[in-house]
């Protein structure tokens, strides 16, 4: 299938169908199905902004293939140590910047809210995605994600990926 | 910034075997003044940060020491001065960005001028205008400079002091810190970006964490189940002469599957078997020819330095009240890394900060310390691990480097 085929509308729409599907995924905690909306060979990070602007290429998560993503899933679940928490992503401000035939590349704005055992709710991260969405087997898939994230100060730590 | 008589006293619990650390010193506001005065602002020497953050002439960063507001700014002759962050007129930060390049400070109030060094050097309407206002006669410059810190490198490495009588940095550190610093910061370094992270416990609790073998395999158990740091490994915890500082060190690949079955058969998820789907995030490459694998050493007051596989850093501890403080993680490679090692490092990145699977669990681990003795009153922690002394030990079985890090903290707080 080629991008190019699409129209602005469809492209649009199915793009953000697949944001939504991805921030409900996370926020819905089922995180084992989380790495199947990256292709295998993938870029996944979360970097700070302030890394970016000084040109540092240091991210607070990086996974360059599905089976890192899937290593993070099954510490996080057996390993790994946190206070239980959820999220509940907003996104908005979805613009497809570039479209090929084999890729597009998107853009969008989003806000985590995070709840902790306590009851509150905080803005735990801001940020932007730049994506880059292929096809594979008729199926939209990530094949990368940077989160790059304004919030550079993390709050006690980042578990859940954003 | 004078360095009055304590105001902070408290009975500390004395105990036969065992050492007991009173929570009172985690939550009380007094104490908490007096460890900013006493130790931050006091006779030794506190992190700044590494000299290649300020490469060229101009270049500043503003980071804390404790609260208290510094530019570390390297000036026209190449020297690096660290200065308070307030304007000698009014008391306003002089430097509002977290970095930059400047020709000369100019704080924005008044526009009051200083030079690199923190000399002042203009004030706007000196004489007055058309014959009106302007300072009094006896107004000298030389009188109102930036207030400039006593500063000195080790390796690039980059320390202040507001104590003009504060031994030098390498007597304040001793002989085994000096040459563990050197070993690491063997030659030019690169840095790869930095990591803050926010935690909700006061900085104390970090500084013992950091001291603690005892807690590494148990808490964090991505490190045991992939045999980064196992208590059943070669490795010691060190200390200088005075307690200030402490040094542990481990070696991978020193423990064996038998022993570990045994030593670990109570430890929560320890799976021998459990496999990564993509373990390229362990493969490294031997980074020192001594085989130490892991190192996390302890400056008092305020820095961690640390070498885990193939990934270096520093952590500045950045404190905050009584119950929170930051730590700014800045991770580098040396200069003479090739694409690969880079690679390596930024993977292998995952390991540690504030998403590292072998280092996000110390935040949890402060902060639940935190919320459990918040309101305490009398009661305090128990710390025995090793024998209940401040002496060194060839193995990681042990809390001692706590207790020396008390020892020291109680001397320079008289309490």
């Amino acid at each position: 299938m080629s991008f190019l085929d699409f129209s602005e509308v469809n492209l649009q729409h199915a793009v953000e169908r697949l944001l939504a599907e991805y921030i409900h995924c996370i926020d819905d905690d089922q995180l084992e199905v989380w790495p199947s909306f990256f292709t295998e060979s993938c870029l996944y990070q979360i970097v700070a902004r302030e890394n970016l602007d000084r040109g540092l290429p240091l991210g607070a998560i990086y996974c360059d293939s599905r089976g890192m993503l899937t290593d993070r899933v099954v510490s996080i679940r057996k390993a790994n140590i946190y206070e239980a928490h959820h999220y509940r992503h907003l996104l908005s401000g979805v613009y497809v910047e570039k479209v090929k035939e084999e890729y597009v590349r998107v853009k969008s704005n989003y806000v985590v809210f995070r709840t902790r055992a306590n009851g509150e709710s905080e803005v735990y991260s801001t940020g932007l995605y730049k994506d880059t969405i292929v096809f594979v087997d008729k199926e939209l898939k990530f094949t990368e994600k940077t989160v790059v994230y304004d919030t550079s100060r993390i709050d006690s730590a980042l578990v859940t990926p954003i | 910034m004078q360095n009055g008589p304590n105001t902070y006293a408290l009975q500390w619990p004395a105990r036969n075997a065992g050492y007991v650390v009173p929570y009172e010193v985690f939550t009380d506001r007094e104490c908490y003044q007096q460890e900013q005065k006493s130790l931050f602002r006091g006779k030794l020497w506190n992190f700044v940060g590494l000299a290649v953050e300020v490469e060229s002439r101009g270049d500043f960063k503003t980071t804390k020491i404790g609260e208290t507001p510094v530019i570390v700014i390297r000036d026209k002759d190449g020297e690096i001065n660290v200065l308070q962050n307030r304007c000698a007129h009014r008391g306003a930060l002089v430097c509002r960005e977290p970095r930059g390049n400047v020709p000369r400070l100019q704080c924005v109030y008044h526009q009051w001028a200083y030079d690199l060094t923190g000399k002042l050097r203009g004030v706007p309407f000196r004489s007055g205008i058309e014959g009106k206002g302007g300072m009094p006669e006896s107004f000298e410059l030389n009188a109102h400079n930036l207030k400039r810190l006593r500063v000195e490198t080790l390796a690039g490495l980059v320390f202040a002091s507001f104590a003009e009588d504060a031994v030098s940095l390498e007597e304040y550190l001793g002989e085994m810190i000096v040459n563990s610093v050197k070993r690491i910061f063997n030659r030019p370094i690169k840095i790869i970006g930095d990591q803050r992270q926010y935690i909700h416990g006061n900085w104390k609790l970090y500084a013992e964490n950091t001291r603690d073998p005892y807690h590494a395999s148990l808490l964090h158990l991505f490190h045991t189940t992939f045999g980064l740091y196992r208590s059943s490994q070669t490795g010691a915890c060190l200390m200088d002469e005075h307690k200030r500082h402490c040094m542990l060190y481990a070696k991978a690949a020193t423990s064996n599957s038998q022993t570990d079955n045994e030593v670990f058969k109570d430890v929560r998820s320890f799976d021998e078997n459990f496999k990564l789907a993509d373990p390229s995030v362990l493969q490294g490459k031997p980074g020192f020819d001594d085989g130490i694998t892991l190192v996390i050493m302890s400056l008092f007051p305020n820095l961690v330095i640390q070498q885990i596989a193939n990934t270096l850093a520093v952590r500045h501890i950045v404190t905050d009240g009584t119950d929170g403080f930051e730590l700014v993680w800045t991770h580098f490679g040396y200069a003479d890394d090739d694409d690969e090692m880079m690679a390596i490092r930024l993977k292998q990145a995952n390991l540690i900060g504030p998403a590292g699977y072998v280092s996000l669990e110390d935040a949890e681990a402060v902060e639940i310390v935190q919320k459990a003795i918040s309101q305490e009153q009398g009661g305090g922690s128990y710390i025995a691990m090793g024998g209940g002394q401040a002496e060194d030990a060839q193995h990681l079985v042990t809390e001692s480097a706590i207790i020396g890090f008390w020892q020291n903290y109680r001397s320079l707080m008289s309490l």
